[in-house]
């Protein structure tokens, strides 16, 4: 679980967070959503430490985060996993060498364990097949698994993706947010999601915390986001037609 | 100033898994030290001749004897050419090489990914680059030397030159100072090192995208050039005065 304490960031005298707090739970696939531009990329980078809030506290599990020495803080990088927007592979390694790498850094294990261990990764995102393949070799989607491999090759408690949908096609969308949340729920993660996919939304949202300039401004259950009358969420959830037509057929289903 | 020795802090501790540094360090020296093998052989040979045939026309003077062209040639080749100039070549090679790679790692996030992970990517990625160039520039040196001398070589059996093999010969041994080759060689480690940290440094603190990758490899091709001549005078003026 990572609870989020009142954090605020500033950047050149502009305000990107305000006094934002909440709840990651385990074993839940929780959503940052918001428009571009109103700070959840910012939020994302605070939690992992890639920025450093300017006020509150981060716990991961009742760990303060802000407070850890640089011991502390390299253990508790082992229990996290990201997946980059871009996938962030390195290039000039294989697949295979990619997913092999935070086992090469960290693990104890034989190379022969290693190597069954990120195997048993790639076979787990279904890419068996590619893992003698340089990331420039495979598809968008492809990459963006082996990235989900990668980051779960030391048995992450804490996954982290940013846009993990950005630029890809909606089935492919589709086969992402089902693996990270089956993966969330498997191995019982900390999963936090930023993202503006409505589809990924109403799919795998356990928890959804939507952020408009800077402020948390509502938070809830993917069902809870038919039913609520906030209307800088309806603005945004339901921007298209379909998607307005969408909550009219399932707020009528709800009242009969 | 700040930032970069900050940077060379953070880069030069001892790795987190010498497997890997070890595997990253025979990658760098054969893609950074290996790879520029055939260039510094062309430069040599063709730069070794060419010094041979200009000195052979520049002093054609009957008080001035024949061997006189071999020993400079070997002068200028062990003092200046292989060390310095070469370096200087082998900066704007080697130099834009590691400073678009790792800026291209840095716009691409594959930096922060090592970060996320807990690796110091400032210590995996710019290490095992400044000890395989201060490992293996030495070596491209002495290729240079010798190929650059049997350039110098060949010239002498052009009949038009007006210089003899045997008189050539001659000259490379004339009061040959064994000091001069390990002089050329610490000045290419001091070199390899301002090479690798300087362009290094460029990359990893690009922001932006594309454009920067290409203004920091310019960035660190140019100050590093400007470093080595620098670090030229102050140490002829340490070693050799």
């Amino acid at each position: 679980m990572i609870e989020v304490k009142n954090i605020t960031k500033s950047f050149e005298g502009r305000t990107v967070l305000k006094n934002i707090s909440t709840v990651f739970e385990n074993g839940k696939t929780n959503l940052i959503i918001g428009r571009s531009g109103s700070g959840k990329t910012v939020m994302i980078k605070n939690i992992i430490g890639l920025m450093r809030p300017d006020s509150g506290e981060i716990l991961y599990d009742g760990r303060n985060f802000l407070a850890m020495n640089k011991h502390e803080l390299k253990q508790l990088r082992r229990e996290m996993g990201m997946l980059f927007q871009g996938s962030a592979l390195f290039d000039s390694m294989t697949v295979l060498e990619n997913v092999m790498f935070p086992l090469d850094m960290f693990s104890n294990a034989s190379s022969a364990e290693r190597r069954k261990r990120a195997e048993f990764c790639l076979d787990r995102v279904n890419l068996a097949d590619a893992g003698d393949l340089f990331p420039s070799e495979i598809s968008g989607g492809m990459m963006k698994r082996a990235a989900i491999a990668r980051a779960i090759a030391l048995n992450p408690q804490y996954l982290f993706c940013d846009e993990p949908n950005s630029g890809l096609d909606p089935k492919t969308s589709l086969l992402i947010d089902d693996l990270i949340h089956d993966i969330t729920v498997e191995y019982n993660m900390t999963t936090v999601i930023n993202t503006h996919d409505m589809n990924s939304v109403m799919n795998i949202g356990d928890n959804i915390i939507f952020i408009k300039e800077g402020v948390k401004e509502w938070q809830g259950t993917k069902s809870e986001v038919i039913t609520s009358n906030n209307q800088a969420l309806n603005d945004f959830i339901f921007a298209s037609d379909l998607a307005r037509k969408f909550k009219e057929v399932e707020e009528m289903e709800i009242k009969h | 100033m700040g930032e970069y020795v900050l940077l060379m802090k953070k880069s030069i501790t001892f790795p987190d898994r010498w497997s890997m540094f070890f595997k990253q360090l025979i990658k760098e020296i054969y893609k950074l030290g290996v790879d520029s093998l055939w260039i510094v052989i062309i430069i040599s040979a063709f730069i070794g001749t060419v010094i041979a045939i200009q000195i052979s026309l520049n002093i054609s003077s009957p008080l001035i004897p024949k061997f006189t062209i071999g020993y400079t040639t070997r002068e200028i080749i062990l003092l200046e050419f292989s060390s310095s100039i070469m370096c200087l070549i082998l900066a704007g090679k080697v130099g834009s090489n590691i400073a678009s790679e790792i800026g291209t790692m840095r716009v691409t996030e594959q930096i922060d990914a090592m970060e996320i992970m807990g690796v110091n990517s400032a210590n995996f990625l710019i290490l095992p680059k400044i000890i395989g160039m201060m490992v293996f520039i030495p070596v491209l040196v002495i290729f240079s030397m010798f190929v650059g001398i049997l350039g110098g070589i060949a010239a002498s059996y052009s009949t038009s030159t007006g210089m003899t093999p045997a008189s050539f010969e001659f000259g490379l041994q004339f009061y040959f100072t064994q000091f001069y080759v390990w002089y050329s060689i610490i000045k290419s480690v001091v070199y390899a090192f301002i090479i690798s940290s300087i362009a290094s440094y460029f990359g990893y603190n690009v922001k932006g995208g594309a454009l920067e990758v290409g203004k920091a490899s310019t960035n660190a091709v140019v100050m590093s050039s400007v470093m080595i001549l620098l670090a030229d005078v102050i140490l002829t003026h340490l070693m050799l005065t």
